[in-house]
């Protein structure tokens, strides 16, 4: 730990972090909760879902805690009127890129965007939804990844990279085009890279990547964090 | 709305309250006001079929029991036995119990919501009641025992299939291809167990009511699409009623059996479905006989009229007294569904008391595991309004790439038709609708239990629109309700 600390106020409370630390960090160690969808501890921050916005008084912009270290004297809010609305907006966006069954989706009940669309009280969206029929990949022996429920929140590519070590996975294309990909871009059977590892199925937020046969209970235990940093340090 | 004189005029019946799905009946006239013929309309469409392509052959049970709010164990079970077809592996003993468990709980729930729910007003408050206290409500005001026994019943038909697979609507995740995800606690068996006597008392005493007021619908059973037709489903390899497993039977107006023991997988070879452009369900018939002689029924009756016995002891009591009813054990009046259904109530109530004897239905072995080795399969089941074919191909990756499924209602679709048609020449002779005839156009579709949101496909209430239409094709009269 740093042996600078800065103090700042988080929804007017008082609180003192080591420098560097992000806003996120930060309000959550003292327990205040900020929703999130691509951060997950132990993997970089990567600032792709948006959905952990906050304000910062006397900046014009809003920022995304997750990406964002804290200075001193900030002042933030992480709760506000226009957040909630924003934060409603980006999950609806969410939900209607592509096409998300929950009643249908093994994830159902164990999702992330699922939880946060009914806690953030999301009960209908305002975004005529795409309905993509993006292909199934279900070749490799257990592992299967249905593109048409992930949300680019890339954790999949972060813990293939920085915790297996072998960066089977990628993007391939930009915006609503973009696609995780299998080395490049073979069926995952065919990947000779992916040491079938699962990682990547634990981390998904969402039904896209996940065992098929095993329950999501068990996939997606609630331990994947603290897995994830024990590996980090063993490093 | 036209003053026709001289013209053939149709009439057409909006929305049929108290069935699923969205139907649209024409009356068609003859010049003399008689009427020539009635057809039954679905109208909308979902296409399941095609939504279906592309995913993975596992995701089928829970995609295809969406497609009905009313039978889904039923079109679980259909999508398991098709997957476990797929996989190519035969589930353990005791998961083929705990679906059979599952598949009676569905039938009491649906048998119950049909008879004390859905047609019970009709039957007992009479044909001409007015709409506004002819249904469940006005059941509970007049007959409140009445009533909630069939609440009772038709909870615990819901309370099985929860105890067995944990959800009550749709408890998919249980379902899985090769078996079942978890086995039975004794506490939910104890707790099914404790609840039967109850259960079979309420379905004993139904059925004596039943059958005690049976002679008051003498008009109904004559005219109740009364005609002779053959009957089709599954029974037991000593043709006894049967419900899951089971080979294809089809016994003929007379009673004669026309063909036994056919192997669902090849259904094809017997069962042809023709499509007509004024409806989206597709005719099932027959195919020895063709089209539309071929015509058949499913369902409660079709079972009965099939089975040589139920197998269990008070409903082999009763088959005895439904069979004398008809010529050879053959009943041919639709009115007669009810009846059936109360029967197999019975049947399935007895059911579960066996499994539930069966030491083997507590054992933990509850699947087998296997991965996609066959490119199709077929899965067929009884379901609460008769039988239910899902029918697959797949890819190397066992992802779904066609897709066939015929659905009770439609087996029953000429059959509908038929039976729509017979009651409006009884029942319509007017130039207006009259609600007495209405009602009874809209009983005799009920009869029949029609679920049409998953003949079709559709999601949503079904509403029934009758038109009447003259031998010009112009609408005359027609009135929604
Ligand atoms: S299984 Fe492991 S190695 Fe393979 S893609 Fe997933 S995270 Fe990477
Ligand atoms: S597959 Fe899952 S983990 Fe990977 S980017 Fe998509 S949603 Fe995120
Ligand atoms: S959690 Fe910060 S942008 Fe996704």
């Amino acid at each position: 730990m740093s042996a600078t600390t800065v103090k700042l106020k988080i929804d007017n409370v008082e609180v003192e972090v080591p420098e560097g630390t992000t806003i996120l960090k930060a309000a959550r160690d003292n327990g205040i909760e900020i929703p999130t969808l691509c951060a997950l501890e132990g993997l970089t921050n990567y600032g792709g879902c948006r959905l952990c916005l906050v304000e910062v008084k006397g900046a014009p912009k809003l920022f995304p805690a997750c990406t964002t270290p804290v200075s001193a004297g900030m002042e933030v809010i992480t709760n506000s009127e226009q957040l909630r609305e924003y934060r409603k907006m980006t999950i609806q966006l969410l939900l209607s890129e592509r096409t998300h069954v929950c009643s249908v989706c093994v994830a159902n009940d164990h999702c992330e965007l699922q939880s946060l669309a009914n806690k953030l009280g999301v009960d209908h969206s305002i975004f005529e939804r795409n309905w993509t029929r993006k292909e199934i990949d279900s070749s490799h022996d257990f592992l299967v990844i249905d593109r048409n429920r992930c949300i680019l929140c890339t954790r999949c590519i972060r813990v293939c990279d920085e915790i297996e070590g072998v960066h089977t996975l990628d993007l391939k294309q930009r915006g609503r085009k973009a696609e995780v990909i299998m080395d490049l871009d073979e069926d995952w059977a065919n990947s000779c890279s992916c040491t079938s590892c699962r990682k990547c199925a634990k981390v998904c937020p969402v039904g896209a990547i996940y065992v098929e046969g095993e329950p999501i209970t068990r996939t997606k235990n609630k331990d994947v964090a603290e897995f994830i940093l024990t590996r980090r340090k063993r490093k | 709305m036209g003053e026709g004189k001289n013209m053939n005029k149709e009439i057409e019946i909006h929305p049929v309250t108290r069935i699923e799905g969205h139907a649209k009946v024409t009356i068609h006239l003859n010049k003399d006001d008689t009427v020539k013929e009635a057809r039954f309309h679905v109208l909308d469409f979902r296409g399941f079929e095609k939504f279906s392509e592309g995913r993975p052959y596992y995701e089928m049970p829970g995609i295809t029991s969406r497609s009905c709010g009313i039978c889904p164990v039923s079109h679980l079970l259909a999508s398991a036995k098709a997957c476990d077809a797929i996989v190519g592996v035969k589930p353990p003993r005791t998961a083929i119990l705990l679906r059979r468990l599952m598949h009676m709980g569905q039938l009491i729930q649906s048998h119950a919501l049909s008879f004390f729910h859905l047609s019970a007003p009709d039957l007992l408050l009479g044909m001409d009641a007015a709409p506004e206290t002819r249904n469940i409500f006005g059941l509970i005001e007049q007959k409140p025992e009445l009533a909630i026994q069939g609440v009772k019943l038709r909870k615990f038909g819901q309370e099985i299939i929860e105890k067995v697979a944990g959800k009550r609507i749709h408890s998919y995740d249980w379902i899985i291809p090769g078996g079942a995800k978890w086995p039975l606690s004794k506490q939910n068996a104890d707790y099914i167990r404790s609840h039967l006597p109850e259960a079979l008392d309420i379905a004993q005493k139904t059925l004596k009511m039943f059958k005690s007021c049976l002679s008051s619908f003498e008009d109904e059973v004559e005219n109740f699409g009364n005609f002779p037709s053959y009957y089709l489903g599954l029974v037991t390899p000593k043709g006894g009623l049967e419900h899951y497993d089971g080979k294809i039977r089809i016994v003929d107006a007379e009673g004669k059996i026309v063909a036994d023991q056919l192997d669902p997988d090849a259904y094809q070879e017997y069962i042809g479905e023709a499509v007509e452009p004024w409806s989206y369900m597709k005719f099932p018939y027959y195919k020895p006989l063709g089209y539309p002689e071929g015509i058949y029924r499913v369902g409660p009756l079709a079972r009965l009229n099939i089975a040589s016995h139920c197998g269990t002891p008070l409903a082999d009591e009763e088959l005895k007294d439904f069979k004398k009813l008809g010529k050879n054990g053959v009943v041919q009046s639709t009115f007669h569904y009810h009846y059936a259904r109360l029967i197999e109530l019975l049947f399935c109530l007895e059911t579960i008391k066996e499994l539930l004897e069966d030491p083997a239905i507590l054992s933990e072995r509850v699947s087998s595991k296997a991965s996609v080795n066959n490119e199709q399969g077929i899965g067929v089941a009884e379901a609460p309004r008769g039988t239910l074919i899902h029918h697959y191909k797949v890819d190397a990756q066992g992802r779904i790439v066609w897709v066939n499924m015929i659905i009770a209602t439609a087996h029953n679709n000429l059959a509908f038709n038929k039976a729509v048609t017979q009651v409006a020449k009884r029942y319509v002779k007017a130039k207006q609708l009259q609600e007495g005839m209405l009602n009874r156009v809209e009983a005799v579709i009920r009869a029949f239990d029609p679920c049409l949101s998953c003949a079709t496909h559709a999601v949503g209430q079904m509403p029934l629109h009758v038109q009447l239409i003259d031998s010009e094709g112009r609408i005359v009269d027609q009135k929604a309700r």
